[in-house]
């Protein structure tokens, strides 16, 4: 994002002494330009300028010549009495009289790269004389700096920090999408101006267009644009021969790139960039000699291939726009990627005189898919893909030609090649009252119409419509509510009231949210954690629950780009990263567990098929908002539950009690309970992660598999390192939604009738599931003479032995019997118990336990 | 009875005042109720002076029955008055030394089953979702991996939007693990906010529509200790006729002072989205804040962008609306001092449990 150098801001708008890049932030951001950080000064402390008055070079030892100076750095910084100050310098570049660049004890250059007093080469260095590079003002490190040789000529003791510009906080900001002209001192000092009123002085304004004809032959022919418009639409170039092109640039330039966080280069390149962080037009400078008339701009072709400067051969797509020469064939040679990056081949070099300076108007989304196919974010494309100024290219490429010719000598040709199709913006229809209408501020015409032309638009239509011709810099606003948003940013989004909207009366949470939340809330109240885990899982995690190789649960949506290679999928189960984090929690030693979890998992639909690809803007049609609908793989909520180590803890009360199947099944049934959903329990010895032993399903009335519960498969524990014999269970919650009962209950009348007990004790084959024997109980209890009278049924005692014989146990039920209009005679009781017998013996040839 | 037990006439008052006395004496010697029975028994059983005298009346001449009668009945009414008397004091005092005796330390722990707890990212949403209910709001859902259209192009982000590319944005393949496939784009993404609910709402329901979302999002950022992969935001969205930038404001500090306290409101900022015009980004005022109070960044908002409403089928130029969004792990994380995410979505059972009472 752009540095914006404060100095450097201040040649295009007026700026208060003393503004700190802390106050800069504040006056941006009420424009919305967001401070992203604030780039310390490069050097801190004593930096001040030096006169060499003694030099006495001293062989030493090691081959190497040192040269012993005194250092005239001004009466403050002298040594007490006023005699210059002793420093060791290895650079031989200088002699006596020169001025040079000390850091003195107590600064610190970047690095950071503190300076202090040292004993060295038998002396007593009392500070540096400094490089270039040790100043982080370029990459020359030959010798120290001459201040003479940069046309500076300061007195001793100057602050050298405030001469060189690296003393300078600089601001870094963020800039929106939508202002693309931000990536410029231009754009940011004309921001600048509309959060302060300063004064800003447009460093751009147009120049008369160029004569035709006679520039540097270039020819347009994109014969594939994208969604219809052209790759470019303007294109400016001009010669200037006989420059030192790979002299280094000016110290301030070089500076002031480095402040923007860029790297200076040679001249020619760093004109290029200077220019570029100024306007916010990027360009391009060619070494003449390498370029072969006509320049052709064109597709690439397919299988085509380029060297781009960064040495690497990359494959051309042809949606890729292309800048080409015609050594050979018409537009045979590559030299860019256009708007993203040029090629190696037509590079300025040590040889180069003659350059040709590029600057055009690419089309955004063209660069945009460039530099994304390719991955190279440049600092061109960035600008592009955001809109340049489509009338900055030739201003642009005039300052770069000045800049060179100041600084390189050379001579530009007259002709400059200006290809302009450019059209203007268009006018857009502005209702005058839309400000106030969306922003709820009373701005008049008068103050839209102000505002408007403040930032650059051209406003005519005194009616109640105004005709707003938007700045070219400007491409973001094309139409109402974008000028609305100038006018509300421009007056302060400060001036918006406050005022709490009216919605109409609301019906609350709905039932299935209301159930959800209660859900939640009773496994908690039952003494579970809840937790939550990411949905990314790995083929490795669905193999530790053991599921067979044709399970659907493996049957998982892939992400393209996983943040992780190794957790591609979508979760199909909670209990896969349940597990894990059961397993986290174990580690760090946590060992009894009860956690749950509530979210969603992804079932994808075999050959469902892909979503339609529709624009934006437009309602589609019922048909194909329908198909995106479908498109979308079914997501049912789940909850969760793990249980390890013990459910109730050992203390001074005895021994704990460790967790089981039955937690996990009670667990389950408590869900299903708070829904308000029946649910019944089958053994399911086939299904994974479960102990094909301990693992229960969930049945509705209707037969609705919700879940399963019980103990995991011991192998499944093992894999996840838990404690011996843990549980879980897992419920589809929305299966069990979908089956909660729409009216609400109706009670049942309370029997203020005496009560009647009575125990029955069954024995039955072993085989035979409690929950089909209770089942009889019921049906038979009911089925008495005394007609409904089983008020509640208890299994409260399940009991093998020699005595009842191999494979038989016997189930001890308690009945609480009670009617609702009399007293129960002993006979009525003693007819339910010989009703329920007998039902269970027709089921199971049970029989009554002596 | 044998015979040589002293007796004690009935008629004898002084050896009968003497017998009462002792009786007396002796219940009133009595420490516990072993003793005062023992002295029951020596002083009104069958075998003491004055039951002894009481038979010897039947012996007596008619013209002493009534005298020897009422002289006994009156001293044996004494000593059972004094015994009753006695009988309640000590057990009084038994009672009191078992319930000394019972003393337990009642400081042990008490608390046998160990307790449950929600995660706060939920009970926050929660209450976040009550607090818009209250408005007269109602809360919308979504799914989580969600058709492309309805989280980009819907919300006017174009095919080339840059929040469109791969450094953001989970990517759904065509193919599903196991099966073949191309292995390119299905045209799906983990939502990367919560705003496709937004679109949903508007195709469903009629108008006006004021709603919140609650809802876990998804952007391909590496967990550290201020981004996570997974995060949940709540996203709010008004369309009506003739609402206002200020009624987004309005909304933001009711929302802001519900969640935060009384002191708390809320600053607009110019930015940019592509499904709001004008944006802003949201700033809160926080009291609390560490090092001093504040303004810290809460979320974006801004009034509904036409191309938005025209995609759900409502008019822009008889309808306006606004939308806002805020992320629920920095509400919580400002709200209750947290430092790091990865407490948050880590699982630890030992964060979620600081979080037993109501929040």
């Amino acid at each position: 994002m752009p540095r914006i150098p404060l100095t450097w801001l201040a040649e295009h708008v007026t700026v208060p002494a003393g503004l700190t890049a802390e106050q800069l932030a504040a006056d941006l951001v009420r424009v919305g330009l967001e401070e992203e950080a604030i780039h310390a000064a490069a050097v801190t402390g004593p930096l001040v300028v030096g006169e060499v008055v003694e030099r006495t070079p001293e062989p030493q030892k090691n081959g190497k010549t040192i040269n012993w100076c005194r250092v005239d750095v001004g009466a403050e910084h002298n040594e007490p009495g006023g005699a210059p100050r002793g420093i060791v310098c290895g650079a031989h570049n200088f002699d006596v009289g020169d001025r040079v660049v000390v850091a003195l004890p107590g600064a610190v250059l970047p690095g950071p790269f503190p300076i202090a007093s040292r004993k060295t080469y038998g002396h007593v260095s009392d500070g540096m004389i400094c490089s270039a590079r040790e100043l982080g003002l370029g990459e020359d490190h030959a010798g120290i700096i001459v201040l003479a040789t940069l046309g500076i000529d300061a007195p001793v003791g100057t602050d050298a920090r405030e001469l060189l510009g690296l003393g300078e906080e600089v601001l870094e900001i963020n800039v929106t999408p939508d202002r693309g002209y931000c990536f410029s001192m231009r754009g940011v000092a004309r921001e600048y101006a509309h959060s302060t009123g300063a004064t800003f002085t447009d460093p751009a304004l147009p120049l008369p267009p160029a004569a035709p004809g006679g520039g540097f032959a270039v020819e347009i022919d994109d014969r594939a644009p994208i969604h219809g418009v052209p790759g470019v639409d303007r294109f400016v170039a001009q010669v200037v021969r006989g420059v030192r092109a790979t002299d280094p640039s000016p110290t301030w330039m070089q500076r002031r790139l480095q402040q923007a966080g860029m790297r200076a280069i040679n001249l020619a390149v760093d004109v290029t960039n200077y220019v570029m962080l100024d306007l916010g037009q990027p360009l391009h400078a060619y070494d003449l000699a390498k370029v072969a008339e006509p320049i052709v701009v064109r597709r690439a072709r397919v299988g085509e291939t380029l060297r781009t400067l960064d040495d690497q051969v990359r494959t051309l797509d042809p949606q890729d726009l292309l800048v080409t020469d015609s050594p050979g064939e018409r537009g045979g040679r590559i030299i860019g990627l256009a708007g993203v990056m040029g090629g190696g081949d037509s590079e300025v070099g040590e040889t180069t005189t003659d350059l040709l300076v590029e600057a055009a108007h690419w089309d955004p989304i063209t660069v945009a898919r460039t530099a994304r196919r390719h991955k190279l974010p440049s600092e061109a494309a960035k600008r592009y893909e955001r809109g340049v100024d489509p009338q900055l290219a030739h201003v642009a490429v005039a300052r770069v030609v000045a800049l060179l010719v100041e600084h390189g000598g050379g001579t530009p040709d007259e002709a400059v090649t200006d290809l302009d199709r450019t059209t203007a913006p268009a006018t857009i229809e502005l209702p005058a009252d839309l400000p106030a209408r969306l922003v709820g501020v009373p701005y008049t015409a008068d103050e839209v119409r102000e505002t408007l032309t403040q930032i650059g638009c051209e406003v005519s239509g005194d009616g109640d419509v105004l005709h707003v011709l938007p700045p070219t810099w400007r491409p973001d606003l094309t139409v109402g509510v974008e000028l609305v948003e100038e006018v509300a940013r421009l007056r302060g989004y400060d001036a918006i009231p406050s005022i709490l909207p009216a919605a109409p009366a609301g019906r609350g949470l709905t039932e299935a949210q209301r159930r959800r939340r209660a859900v939640a809330r009773a496994l908690a109240d039952s003494g579970l954690v809840e937790v939550l885990s990411y949905p990314f899982v790995g083929v490795d995690q669905l193999d530790a629950l053991a599921l067979p190789a044709d399970d659907e649960r493996r049957r998982a949506v892939r992400l393209l780009n996983p943040l992780a290679e190794t957790q591609p999928l979508m979760r199909t189960s909670l209990l896969v990263t349940l597990l894990d984090t059961a397993r986290r929690n174990v580690s760090r030693g946590e060992q009894d567990l009860a956690v749950f979890e509530v979210g969603l998992v992804t079932l994808p639909v075999a050959g469902a098929a892909a979503a339609p690809q529709l624009p934006g803007g437009v309602r589609p049609s019922d048909e194909d908002l329908a198909a995106v609908v479908a498109s979308v793989p079914p997501q049912p909520r789940h909850v969760a539950g793990v249980f390890t180590g013990l459910r109730e803890g050992a203390g001074w009360w005895g021994a704990g009690r460790r967790a089981d199947h039955t937690d996990a099944i009670a667990a389950a049934e408590l869900v299903a309970g708070v829904v308000g959903v029946p649910v019944t329990l089958v053994a399911d010895a086939d299904h994974a992660p479960w102990h094909p032993g301990r693992c229960a399903r969930l049945e509705t009335t209707d037969g609705v598999v919700v879940g399963w519960a019980g103990e995991l498969h011991p192998n499944v524990v093992a894999a996840h390192g838990l404690p011996a014999r843990a549980a879980a269970f897992e419920v589809d919650l929305d299966a069990l939604l979908a089956a909660a009962p729409t009216e609400p209950l109706q009670a049942t009348e309370v029997s203020t009738f005496p009560v009647a007990k009575e125990d029955v004790a069954l024995v039955v084959d072993a085989a035979v599931p409690a929950q089909d024997v209770l089942d009889a109980v019921r049906t038979g209890a009911g089925a008495s003479e005394a007609g409904d009278v089983l008020e509640d049924v208890r299994l409260f005692d399940v009991y093998t032995g020699e005595q009842l014989g191999d494979g038989l146990r016997s189930l001890a039920f308690s009945l609480r019997l009670r009617a609702a209009d009399r007293t129960l005679t002993a006979a009525e009781t003693a007819g339910v118990r010989d009703s329920v017998v007998a039902e269970a013996a027709r089921r199971f040839g049970a029989t009554l336990r002596a | 009875m044998s015979d040589d037990t002293p007796s004690l006439s009935p008629l004898d008052e002084a050896g009968i005042a003497a017998a009462v006395d002792a009786a007396l004496a002796a219940v009133a010697a009595a420490g516990d109720l072993d003793e005062l029975k023992s002295a029951r028994i020596a002083h009104t059983g069958e075998r003491s002076p004055l039951a002894l005298a009481n038979r010897g009346i039947g012996a007596l001449a008619p013209a002493d029955k009534g005298t020897a009668g009422k002289l006994l009945g009156a001293a044996r009414g004494r000593v059972q008055q004094a015994l009753a008397a006695r009988q309640e004091v000590l057990e009084a005092e038994r009672d009191a030394r078992v319930l000394v005796e019972e003393t337990l330390d009642v400081t042990l722990p008490a608390q046998r089953h160990p307790r449950g707890s929600r995660h706060p990212l939920e009970t926050l949403q929660e209450r976040v979702a009550d607090i818009f209910v209250s408005m007269g709001w109602e809360i919308a859902e979504g799914p989580e991996l969600e058709a492309e259209w309805f989280n980009f192009d819907a919300l006017n982000f174009g095919v080339d939007h840059p929040a469109r590319q791969m450094q953001d944005t989970f990517f759904v393949a065509d193919d599903v693990a196991g099966d073949a496939g191309s292995g390119t784009a299905a045209g799906l993404v983990l939502r990367t906010h919560t705003s496709p609910v937004q679109a949903r709402t508007l195709l469903e329901r009629d108008l006006p529509v004021y709603i919140a979302c609650p809802g876990k999002v998804f952007r391909t950022d590496e967990l550290d200790a201020t981004h996570t992969p997974v995060f949940h935001q709540v996203e709010g969205l008004a369309v009506d006729k003739g609402l206002t930038m200020a009624h987004l404001k309005g909304t933001l500090d009711h929302f802001a002072r519900a969640i935060f306290g009384p002191e708390a409101r809320t600053r607009l900022r110019p930015s940019f989205f592509p499904f709001t015009e004008p944006s802003a980004e949201m700033d809160l005022w926080f009291p609390q804040k560490k090092g001093g109070p504040g303004w810290i960044e809460w979320g974006g908002c801004g009034m509904v962008n036409p191309n938005v409403l025209r995609a759900c089928g409502v008019d822009p130029d008889v309808y306006s609306g606004f939308a806002f969004g805020m992320g629920i792990e920095r509400t919580l994380m400002l709200r209750h001092g947290i430092a790091d995410m990865h407490d948050m979505v880590e699982g630890d059972v030992r964060f979620s449990t600081q979080f037993q009472a109501v929040i």
